[in-house]
């Protein structure tokens, strides 16, 4: 398939631009629309920029919308981080230990407890939802950073891709490591954290925009405004009876909840892609 | 530096014996070699030395110690693996420092002793800040033995580590491995399934079969007098000619079935006449001797500059037969060579145990 022919060349960068064009047309009329006054949005699409870019962007981070809570988008915007840090970190921590446990160490019970962990797979949130919410009610932990990240940590997905990575490290290294008189702390520390850098980094990169994305359980364990997340404060700001739509706050929200997930992408995205590609140990 | 003792050493995984009681005392400063075909438990043997397999019955002791219940790192070894095993992530000094930082060795001695390992095995400083992905199969190799060299252990423990390379550099390596184990004077345990290494690395030889220990002897003694077929087969390339053959009626002699008698060196004690044995001729104890009484039809054959293959057969059942001759010797498919066995070269064993015969 690697042949060098002008015209090729010139066809698949025209099929790309035109992918992109795709991509980034709503992502176009979303910010065109932000910098616009509300009547001049209300019914029509604008083409070009307006003049309100500063103002809108200032009225949604420091008052929020009035009509929808008025919750300022800048509260929303620290919520929804503190709960994707806190599934992504809390994800990582518990499935990297979890599996090195699976993988370098023979104990009772071993493959039944990974079986264990494994089923999880098969029951996503939505599934389990309504246990999950009675136990989270009971525990009291609604309206709380703990309620609405523990329950999304709670998942196998992390632990089977860290157990796959770690069956790939050859077993002779942990050997090497116990005779220079590592301990399986210090091999986990020294060795074994250190190799699975790029992989942490590409699971960062998913978990992140996982967490920032999630919608369904925020909306349910959450009343009080102060915990809104970004992604179900924009749902609200859609939705509101007996007022005007303003659709320019509205984008300028959509425009900010964009921004932390793409500067995670572009952070990330040099072990992010070697995480996904890389093969030689 | 230290003694290796192994006292009816035996591995079984569940009811699968693997290893069947191997002793061997291995002296201060020596090397022995322990060879055998894959997966005869030989590298087993090796990790049970290192603590990396659980012991299943027997000693080991190192020094003074038995060793069967410490941690790898305790027992004072240092191993050099197959592949190696470096830590892809750290630099050269730093995969070799590793094991001292581990210990607490101050950073200034740590500098020392890796400087001068390095310059034992002629690494430069330029290559101390390299990682392994950037280094040869050979280079590699030798960070796998300074890894184990700064160390100082009392043993070193070799698995298979020239498997890896390519031909000329495991000859290579092969005899800078001979000299460092000289100039350190450090007791080795080698572990190869390749008979020319084990020649001509090991003070002594252990050859394992299935678990069971063959032979252990200096590389010249298992050449000379192979205490049964498997290593008579084993050692020595090509390998040794095995006939079947019965004691002759006089017990003192060994006939082929096609009726070509040797004369024996030693008498035939247990040699009963017409008990059935295996004869060993090695390839290269066949003479050229135009009144020689077996004739062998060449069928084949082989100059390799140095010495000539002749592949032919023997008598009238026509066994294969292999024989080396020195030089470029010109001779034909289908021609006919008269040759004799000098006594003191034929090896007698028995049909049944394989086992040796005087």
């Amino acid at each position: 398939m690697v042949e060098n022919r002008p015209y090729l060349t010139v066809l698949t960068h025209l099929i790309m631009v035109a992918g992109l064009l795709i991509v980034l047309f709503p992502i176009y009329v979303a910010f065109v629309a932000s910098t616009h006054l509300t009547e001049d949005v209300i019914s029509s699409v604008q083409p070009w920029f307006g003049d309100q870019l500063i103002e809108n962007y200032g009225t949604v981070l420091q008052s929020g919308k009035e009509n929808a809570g008025g919750v300022p988008v800048s509260i929303m915007m620290w919520n929804s981080t503190i709960m994707a840090l806190g599934i992504t970190v809390g994800k990582i921590a518990i499935s990297i230990i979890s599996a090195y446990a699976i993988v370098y160490f023979r104990f009772r019970f071993r493959m039944f407890f990974f079986w264990i962990i494994f089923l999880t797979l098969m029951l996503p949130v939505e599934v389990r939802i309504l246990p999950t919410y009675k136990v989270v009610a009971d525990l009291g932990l609604l309206d709380s950073y703990a309620g609405l990240t523990l329950p999304l940590i709670a998942s196998a997905t992390a632990t089977f891709l860290f157990r796959q990575f770690f069956l790939t490290v050859p077993e002779e290294l942990a050997e090497a490591a116990r005779v220079d008189g590592a301990g399986p702390i210090r091999f986990f520390i020294d060795i074994l954290l250190p190799l699975s850098r790029t992989n942490l980094a590409a699971l960062f990169v998913i978990l992140f925009i996982y967490g920032w994305n999630q919608y369904l359980w925020p909306l349910l364990i959450t009343t009080d405004t102060d915990m809104t997340t970004i992604v179900m404060g924009i749902q609200r700001m859609l939705f509101v009876a007996d007022a005007v739509p303003e659709w320019n706050l509205t984008m300028a929200t959509a425009i900010l909840a964009l921004l932390p997930p793409v500067v995670v992408v572009v952070v990330m995205q040099r072990q992010f892609v070697k995480g996904l590609i890389e093969t030689e140990k | 530096m230290a003694e290796v003792s192994l006292r009816d050493v035996r591995k079984s995984y569940g009811d699968t014996a693997v290893i069947h009681g191997v002793d061997c005392a291995i002296a201060d400063g020596e090397f022995l070699v322990v060879v055998g075909p894959s997966g005869c438990g030989k590298s087993t043997l090796l990790r049970m030395i290192a603590g990396l397999e659980v012991i299943t019955g027997g000693e080991v002791s190192i020094g003074d110690r038995v060793v069967n219940e410490l941690e790898p790192a305790e027992r004072d070894i240092a191993m050099v693996f197959q592949n190696y095993a470096l830590y892809p992530h750290m630099t050269v000094f730093d995969n070799m420092a590793y094991g001292l930082k581990i210990r607490k060795i101050p950073k200034a001695e740590i500098d020392t002793r890796v400087r001068k390992a390095a310059a034992i095995l002629e690494l430069d400083d330029d290559m101390l800040r390299r990682k392994p992905r950037q280094l040869s199969g050979g280079q590699r190799q030798r960070v796998a033995m300074g890894r184990a060299i700064v160390r100082e252990p009392s043993v070193f423990l070799f698995d298979e580590p020239l498997s890896n390379l390519d031909a000329k550099l495991r000859v290579q390596m092969r005899i800078e491995i001979k000299k460092l184990q000289e100039t350190l004077g450090i007791t080795s345990v080698y572990v190869t399934h390749d008979q020319v290494e084990a020649m001509t690395l090991g003070h002594r030889l252990l050859v394992l079969n299935a678990g069971n220990v063959e032979q252990l002897g200096t590389p010249i003694t298992l050449y000379e007098r192979p205490a049964s077929t498997f290593v008579a087969g084993f050692i020595g390339s090509p390998a040794m000619n095995l006939m079947p053959a019965a004691i002759g009626v006089d017990g003192a002699s060994v006939a082929l079935p096609g009726g070509v008698a040797f004369t024996l060196a030693f008498g035939a004690q247990n040699g009963e006449p017409g008990r059935p044995v295996t004869l060993g001729v090695r390839p290269e104890h066949f003479e050229v001797d135009d009144s020689g009484a077996i004739t062998l039809t060449v069928t084949l054959v082989e100059q390799l500059g140095a010495d000539t293959i002749v592949h032919g057969a023997l008598g009238a059942d026509e066994f294969d037969v292999t024989i080396r001759m020195r030089g470029v010797v010109t001779i034909a498919p289908g021609e006919k060579l008269s040759l004799t066995v000098p006594s003191e070269h034929i090896h007698v064993f028995d049909r049944e145990t394989g086992k040796r015969l005087g």
